[in-house]
């Protein structure tokens, strides 16, 4: 199958703004499905709210959209029932950090076998460019017109001091790298979690000097800098930058794999008492 | 006879494009420009080397680029291109 074959055409054009970043997740997205030969009536694109809660919208997968924040929640049920399944939660910074970041820290603590991408544009986009937990300390949004006093969390350290299997980001000036990251995730057996830099250039770039779309490709193109480079940076330099590419994970069991276990000490009989891991 | 070069077809959907200019901006070959009213063209298809670069980046996935058959490279040499 084509990239093109796993997009809803009769939704086109896209619903998101001029320049806006999602749509570049989204053909990534759709190219690393193709790449990987996945069938789409064994893959479940979960979504909550939120600008990229409506990517569901244009994936010819099966799909459950959500409530705000609660994609994990929902993503980890059907992962949990059915385990030979692919399953993407889709969610913006404010789904996946902000009111969902309880779901964020448990699922990657569980390690289920799902893909969390996350379209961080640094702010609540759909509701009219509030700050979210990723606005960076500073930042103008609409609820912090002086500077936003509080600082953004670091989705990518968050998740991998969680117990994520692997943790990546990219931006949406990195179409390629995007893609492969997406490939390495899906193929990944436990928790995966892809944080992609996205521009909104409506009300984030507005709001910070950066409205032209292209502007704020080329912002994205110069503060990403690869991991590799990124760790040897003095201190002054890493200021206003950050590493993209593969960024950390662990090689616990998924959760599929443990709770199979669990399951067939329970058939075996009762009152045998499971061995308890030592990995943490 | 020296190889032909390669020919690409760069097609816009312009019914999914917003016109955000990062074609424009990004390609190498400086295939797109802006038209008056700040609208994305296919000025130069006949530069394109084929890098998918705009396919990849354009955020209403309203660009395909795609090698010329030979009659349509051929084709397009009769046009001047």
């Amino acid at each position: 199958m084509k990239a093109r074959d796993y997009l809803i055409e009769e939704a086109m054009p896209l619903f998101w703004c001029r320049g806006c970043g999602n749509g570049i997740i989204l053909h990534a997205l759709l190219r690393a499905l193709a790449r990987l030969g996945k069938s789409r009536e064994e893959t479940v694109v979960v979504t909550g709210i939120g600008c990229f809660g409506k990517a569901d919208d244009y994936i010819r997968t099966h799909s459950i959209h959500g409530t705000h924040g609660r994609a994990l929640a929902i993503a980890t049920g059907v992962k949990a029932v059915n385990p030979g399944l692919t399953v993407l939660a889709l969610m913006g910074d404010g789904d996946c950090a902000t009111i969902g970041g309880n779901h964020l820290i448990h699922a990657a603590r569980r390690n289920i076998g799902v893909t969390a991408v996350v379209a961080n544009n640094l702010n609540y986009g759909m509701t009219g460019g509030q700050f979210s937990a990723t606005t960076p300390q500073g930042a103008r949004s609409s609820t912090s017109s002086f500077g936003n006093p509080e600082s953004g969390f670091d989705l990518c350290r968050l998740a991998g001091a969680a117990g994520a299997a692997l943790v990546a980001r990219a931006t949406v000036y990195h179409a390629a790298l995007l893609e492969s990251l997406l490939v390495e995730a899906i193929s990944c057996p436990g928790f995966s979690l892809v944080e992609v830099m996205s521009s909104c250039p409506v009300y984030y770039g507005r709001y910070n000097g950066i409205p032209d779309p292209a502007a704020m490709m080329r912002w994205w193109q110069e503060s990403a800098v690869p991991a590799s480079r990124y760790a040897e940076l003095a201190p002054e330099e890493k200021q206003g930058r950050f590493p993209i590419g593969r960024l950390g994970g662990s090689d616990r069991p998924a959760f599929s794999e443990r709770y199979a276990r669990v399951q067939e000490a329970a058939q075996a009989g009762a009152g045998r008492w499971i061995q308890a891991g030592t990995d943490r | 006879m020296a190889k032909a070069k390669k020919r690409f077809r760069v097609t816009l959907n312009r019914a999914w494009c917003k016109d955000c200019g990062i074609c424009v901006a990004f390609c190498p070959a400086k295939v797109f420009e802006a038209g008056e009213r700040g609208e994305a063209l296919v000025a130069r298809e006949e530069d394109c080397t084929g890098c998918q670069s705009c396919v990849l980046r354009c955020p209403d996935l309203a660009l395909e680029v795609e090698e010329a058959t030979p009659s349509q490279a051929a084709e397009a040499v009769t046009h001047g291109g």
